[in-house]
Parts: structure tokens; C-alpha cells; sequence
């Protein structure tokens, strides 16, 4: 049940697009959505698909495993498409009592979800084939010159990174904390919603106790190993640009010039 | 207490051809229990042994409908525990599952209060919710003092007889304990598992005690099950498990230090008796061993 969420999971295999820098995937990802927000036309939507499945190809992940991400935006995804649908001001197409489908709207519509999909789908595909710590050491890299701006990028990246550990701990967590009160009676599944509300109790309160406890130790371990911050620490393994990470590079480039070729001629 | 035949096969937990898979889809599944076959009569000790990993958890936790099996049934009293029918939450009032570090599981206030919530949540009245409780804390040895002392300010040792008389409180006809003594130093371990027997030899609960120290339950039990990789590898009296303790070995378990000193002597000539689990029949046998030398000498 928990386990659902698709965001923030790495999928363990081998493929170039796993191998690739973690900036690169930043960034082609960023360039990705925002090109799915420039040049709307179909021609346009269908370069872009093309660019999508060419990445998933090359990604080894299964196709299933995308769309198991989609499966936490379906409701947003309906709410969108139906507001879309109906709202839109314009040539009306059908009349059902008070609700009209313009034809506007349907184009809306539908390159609304279309978009959604695809920026859903292409964040999932980073995410599955990054593991967080290669992600945050990316952002950590790519988002340095803020520094000057005196953005704490490390300090911002650490917390990030151990945001993101702590997710499938505390997912491990709640579901044990759970077991043991089901295993005591409690029931969190029926009852009204206060009655739920209230049934939550005996699962935050534990759960709250080993957070803090956690962070507790996990502070104490970073200092008995002398962390003090950013400040001159070295890093194992470096990011360095290979080879690969410049095609693909010039991959994006040349994705971006399709679409906004397609997106201009057609 | 004495129960007709009919009655006690209607009393035991059956496990038949059990098998749980772990997230099928994902890229690394595997098989955490495999074709797991067992009964477990009214009125046993039993120790569950098992190394990190042989899914000697995931097993305890099918047995009060937790986790459901990919395949293969499980019948207490009788009825199929994952029947659309049958009432969950009755059986988990039967079958009690003391989780490894139950201490994590407090939440309430007070001692008291933590430990009426399992009775509470079977929807009993006031009056014997409160019976309940004081009846399970008295078991576990928490004195009263402590009733109304958050759960949080108590030792180690003491949070976890809290948490133990937490489940007890159901009065559970099955009480299932997960490594109770994990984590504890030598001392409370002792006394837990004392504790533990004592409940045993009292009330004659049904008890699965889960370890991975064969010296934890060898002193204690009626039978053991070991596990490994999924699988039931060994069934049986104590004595007769110690005697494969080079298999054992194998799969990192071993056996209790009394089997290895008593072996030993006996490779160096002490014609002790090799097949005892206790400390003090061990004591007994080497005093008998070292007399029968004496008489007739070196």
C-alpha cells in the first residue's frame, strides 16, 4: 500500500542512461518539461514521445514500473482533464444539460493529460535510474555557483539526501509499528474519519519516537566522525563529465532543436 | 487442565504447504517461506530457530493472519484463517504476536493505560479491561508502582515487559514472542525468558518463542523448528536437535555451549552424556562422570 509510490525509487539494473551523470539527467530532465511546455502541436507531442520511449529503451527499467507513478496523479489527472473539459470557453461541440464540451476544450483537454503523462513519466524515468545519493551529489555539483549568491547549496543537499534515506526507513517502519498495533486490535481501515483520525494515534506517536531517535543517532555518528559542513570535504568518488555525458548532451540539444523545429514549421 | 481429544485438535494452529512470496514484481524477489508444513498443539513450548533472514518472522507473522500467504492454508481451530468469513481481529485476540522490540510500539500516557489498549480494542467493558491489565502486568512481573509512570521513562528491560503484558492482556490462547530478548544485557534476558517460562508452567499457554540463540531457548522448550532459507530444515525434542550441531554450524546457528563443553570432555575421555541441553543436567552428568572415575582410576 505504502510501497506504491514510484517518486524517489531506484530501480536496480545496468544501462547507459543509469551510468550517465547525475547533472546531465538533471538537466535533460528540466529541458524536457520545459520543452513539453513550448510549441504545442501534435507533431510536436509526437517528437517528444519518441524522445521519452528512446530513453526508456535505453534505461533497461520496465515499462510497468513508469506507470506506477502514475497511479499517485490519476485523481489530479482527472480533476484536470475534466475542468479542462468542461470550462473551456469556445465552439461548442456536444450540450448535455448545463455542461458543454467545446472543442477548445477537448484540445485542452486532452494535450493536458498528454503533457502531465509525459512530465510524469520523464521525472520517473530520472528517478528510477539515479539513486538518490548520486541525485543530491548532482544538484549539490550542478547548483554550486549559487554559492554566491549565498544559497547553502551543501547544507541544502545534505538535508536532501538524508531526506531521501530516511523515506524507505520510515516507510519500514510504519508498516512494523502498524503490524504490532494491528496485532493488538487496533483498527485503522473503518469508522468515520474522526474515528480514523483518532486511530492514527498509537501509529504517529511511535513513529514520531523513532524519528527523533533516529536523527538523535545519526547526528551523534556525523559528529563523532568530525562533520563540520561543506567546508573542505572531498568527496570518493568526484563527478567528472565522460564522454558519454557529452552525447548525451548533444542528445538533448538535438531533441530541443526538433521540437522547436517541428513546433515552428508545422 | 485436561482437554478432550476432539477439543485439543480443535485448539492447534495447522501450517500446511505454506509459501510467501516477497514483492513479486520486483527485480529481486524471492521466496521468504517455502512449502512450510507444521502443527502446533495446545499447551507446547516451542522455539523457533532460524539465522537473520530464514524467515522465521515472516512465518510468526502469517500465524495471526498479518501477512497473507501466496499459497497454501493456515487453520486455527479447525477454519482457514484467510476464509472472506472469518473474523481477524478474533483471531488476533487469539493468537498474540509480541513483535521484536515491542518497546517501540508504546504510545499512551501511562504504563497502564498502554496496556489496556489490546483488551480495550476488543471491545470488552471497562471492569475487565482494567482486570485485564493489572492481571497481565502482575504476570510480567511490572510492579504497581510503575502504572502510572510514562511508558518512556522506564529501562529497557522494563518497557519490554510492558510491551509483552500489552499483548498478554488479550488473553491469548497462543502467545507468539519475536526475539523477546534482543537487544537486552545478560541479566534481563534471563529474566525475561525466566518470566517467560513461568507463564508457561502456569497458565499452560501454547508459547512460540522466536531466537536466533539456541542457548536462549534450549533450556526452556518442549520442541524446536529450525529454519533456514525459507524452510523447515529440523522438527523435533531439543536433545535430538543438538546432536546435528555440525549442520547447524552450517547454517550458523550451532548449539548451546553446554553440547560443545560436553562433547569435548567426552573426545578427551569423560564418559559424560552427550545428548543434555540443560546447565544443570550437563553439572550433574560431568560430577557423575568425574565420581565413576575416581572409583575405578586412571
Amino acid at each position: 500500500m505504502l510501497r506504491d509510490i514510484t517518486l524517489g525509487q531506484y530501480y536496480q539494473t545496468e544501462s547507459v542512461i543509469h551510468r550517465l551523470d547525475p547533472r546531465v539527467k538533471l538537466a535533460g530532465t528540466l529541458l524536457y518539461i520545459i520543452s513539453l511546455f513550448l510549441f504545442e502541436n501534435i507533431a510536436g507531442y509526437i517528437v517528444a514521445a519518441l524522445f521519452l520511449a528512446l530513453v526508456i529503451g535505453l534505461s533497461h527499467v520496465p515499462f510497468k514500473f513508469m506507470v506506477r507513478g502514475m497511479k499517485a496523479i490519476l485523481f489530479l489527472l482527472l480533476i484536470t482533464v475534466l475542468f479542462n473539459l468542461f470550462l473551456t470557453p469556445g465552439e461548442a461541440l456536444v450540450s448535455l444539460w448545463k455542461l458543454t464540451i467545446t472543442r477548445e476544450g477537448l484540445h485542452n483537454a486532452v494535450f493536458m493529460a498528454l503533457r502531465l503523462c509525459y512530465l510524469i513519466i520523464g521525472s520517473s524515468v530520472m528517478t528510477l535510474t539515479t539513486t538518490p545519493n548520486h541525485l543530491t551529489d548532482g544538484m549539490e555539483k550542478g547548483l554550486r555557483p549559487l554559492k554566491f549568491f549565498r544559497v547553502p547549496v551543501h547544507e541544502v543537499a545534505m538535508i536532501m539526501s538524508i531526506a531521501l534515506r530516511f523515506i524507505p526507513i520510515l516507510l519500514e517502519e510504519t508498516d512494523k509499528i502498524m503490524k504490532a498495533q494491528i496485532a493488538r486490535g487496533a483498527d485503522f481501515e473503518s469508522g468515520n474519519l474522526i474515528k480514523r483520525a483518532k486511530a492514527m494515534v498509537p501509529l504517529l506517536v511511535p513513529l514520531f519516537i523513532s524519528a527523533f531517535r533516529r536523527a538523535n543517532d545519526l547526528a551523534m555518528a556525523m559528529e563523532a566522525r568530525c562533520y563540520h559542513g561543506g567546508e573542505g570535504r572531498t568527496k570518493m568518488k568526484p563527478l567528472v563529465y565522460r564522454r558519454r555525458d557529452r552525447l548525451a548532451y548533444l542528445c538533448i540539444l538535438l531533441y530541443l532543436g526538433c521540437k522547436a523545429t517541428v513546433g515552428i514549421l508545422l | 487442565m485436561k482437554l478432550p481429544r476432539q477439543e485439543r485438535n480443535k485448539m492447534a494452529l495447522t501450517v500446511e504447504h505454506v509459501s510467501y512470496i516477497y514483492d513479486p514484481d520486483a527485480p529481486l524477489s524471492h521466496k521468504a517461506l517455502d512449502d512450510i508444513s507444521l502443527t502446533i498443539p495446545e499447551g507446547q513450548f516451542i522455539g523457533v530457530i532460524g539465522h537473520t533472514g530464514s524467515g522465521k518472522s515472516t512465518l510468526m507473522q502469517h500465524l495471526n493472519g498479518l501477512v497473507k500467504a501466496t499459497s497454501g492454508h493456515i487453520y486455527y481451530g479447525g477454519r482457514d484463517i484467510d476464509a472472506r468469513d472469518y473474523d481477524k481481529k478474533e483471531l488476533r485476540s487469539k493468537v498474540g504476536l509480541v513483535f521484536q522490540y515491542p518497546e517501540h510500539q508504546l504510545f499512551e500516557v501511562d504504563v497502564f493505560s498502554d496496556v489496556c489498549f489490546g483488551p480495550k480494542n476488543l471491545g470488552l467493558e471497562r471492569g475487565e479491561v482494567e482486570r485485564r491489565a493489572r492481571e497481565a502486568l502482575a504476570k510480567v512481573g511490572v510492579p504497581e508502582e510503575l502504572y502510572d509512570q510514562s511508558p518512556f521513562d522506564l529501562s529497557g528491560g522494563q518497557k519490554r515487559r510492558v510491551a509483552i503484558a500489552g499483548v498478554l492482556a488479550m488473553q491469548p490462547e497462543i502467545l507468539i514472542l519475536d526475539e523477546p530478548t534482543a537487544g537486552l544485557d545478560p541479566k534481563g534476558r534471563r529474566e525475561i525468558l525466566d518470566q517467560i517460562r513461568q507463564l508457561q508452567t502456569q497458565t499452560h499457554i501454547t508459547i512460540l518463542l522466536v531466537s536466533h540463540s539456541m542457548d536462549d531457548v534450549a533450556e526452556y522448550v518442549d520442541r524446536i523448528i529450525v529454519m533456514n532459507g525459507g524452510k523447515i530444515v529440523y522438527d523435533d525434542i531439543p536433545r535430538k536437535i543438538f546432536k546435528c550441531y555440525r549442520e547447524l554450524e552450517k547454517m550458523g546457528l550451532g548449539a548451546p555451549q553446554v553440547t560443545y563443553i560436553l562433547h569435548t570432555l567426552k573426545e578427551n575421555g569423560l564418559p559424560v552424556d552427550t545428548d543434555i541441553t540443560t546447565i544443570q543436567e550437563a553439572a550433574d552428568s560431568i560430577m557423575q562422570a568425574l565420581d565413576s572415575f575416581r572409583i575405578t582410576g586412571p
